[in-house]
């Protein structure tokens, strides 16, 4: 094993460069405690985002050796080649500095797909009964996890192609709230994501499905809001 | 891309499978036969089937084509929405006429 390892981090903003660095070799490292060392030993302006270490809050992404992934959870062994590596900030997304990608367009689509839950009953109405097995229920289970990490969105090649593409987690999130029973706003909801941009302008390349850290299939949920959608659509629920 | 350009070009889709079979099945039947374009003109002149069935191709053509192009127009060009959907409006109307004049020439005597 070498002793050191040759990490390559973007540096400054649209318009900045990859920088090397030699950081020290461990048996057990991650990207992001790579990361951490340039910061504390080798250059104190490097800025970069994260929180918990530990894959629950999705800060951590970034772009190592061409894919988006959580830096945390993500050890140095599995990704470097002949001791290099190379980390740059989210793709998709315009860069704040160095490492840290600036998230509020992800953020403001997932607030376009109406991705907040809207109540339908008051805290005095009687608890809402939902079967876990009811077909609803079971599609919002099988897409719920997600923690708004921006991985499927920097991996996403309609996002990248069509600036007004609200993105698979924010259609993601979408798909749970269609299927949440108690959720008030799925007449805007459906007309949201039917709209240019919306569910329809995904490709199914599946990329998002393929990068999510968590395994969800942001692709199958965007595939029943093309459904869902086109069924308001042709019932005259919906106007886009 | 919307759910109304969508719905189009999924329900032009489903009608075009049986005609692009039925399209395939005109073509080998007729070089497997050996038929000349006298033969052919013979069973296509004043025929009204002949006539709806690809009439009803090239509507579908027509509706199809331009909504993907659209998509890839606005994935792969800086034209703006306006020109974009101009331009496309313009290529669907290009296919029904090349396609309608090609019907005409076999159908009409």
């Amino acid at each position: 094993m070498p002793e050191t390892l040759l990490v390559s981090l973007w540096r400054g903003g649209s318009d900045g460069r990859y920088v090397s660095y030699d950081v020290p070799m461990r048996e057990n490292q991650t990207v992001l405690d790579v990361v951490t060392w340039v910061q504390r030993n080798a250059d104190s302006t490097l800025s970069y985002r994260f929180a918990c270490r530990v894959g629950m809050c999705g800060s951590c992404a970034m772009t190592v050796n061409g894919r988006p992934r959580w830096t945390c959870r993500t050890h140095v062994s599995k990704v470097a080649s002949n001791g290099r590596i190379t980390i740059g900030p989210l793709e998709n997304l315009p860069i704040i500095k160095d490492l840290a990608a600036d998230m509020r367009p992800f953020f403001e689509k997932w607030q376009q797909a109406k991705g907040r839950f809207a109540p339908s009953k008051a805290r005095t109405d009687p608890i809402e009964r939902i079967a876990p097995d009811s077909p609803a229920r079971v599609a919002a289970d099988a897409a719920i996890e997600c923690i708004n990490c921006g991985i499927c969105y920097a991996a996403c090649d309609t996002v990248r192609w069509n600036s007004d593409y609200l993105g698979p987690a924010a259609l993601n999130r979408a798909w749970t709230l269609v299927n949440d029973v108690r959720d008030a706003a799925n007449v805007e909801r459906l007309t949201a994501v039917a709209a240019n941009g919306g569910c329809h302008a995904c490709h199914s390349h599946q990329s998002c499905q393929e990068h999510c850290p968590v395994s969800l299939n942001p692709t199958r949920s965007i595939a029943g809001l093309k459904r869902r959608t086109a069924q308001a659509y042709l019932r005259g629920e919906i106007k886009p | 891309m919307n759910v109304r350009l969508y719905v189009w070009q999924r329900l032009t889709a489903a009608l075009m499978v049986p005609l692009v079979l039925g399209h395939f099945a005109v073509i080998f039947y007729a070089t497997q036969k050996g038929l000349t374009a006298a033969d052919i003109l013979a069973r296509t002149r004043g025929s009204v089937a002949w006539a709806l069935f690809y009439g009803v191709f090239v509507l579908t053509v027509a509706v199809h084509a331009p909504i993907g192009v659209r998509t890839v127009l606005a994935e792969w060009t800086p034209l703006g929405s306006r020109s974009r959907d101009i331009a496309v409006v313009l290529f669907g109307l290009l296919l029904a006429v090349l396609g309608f004049r090609a019907i005409a020439a076999v159908v009409l005597a």
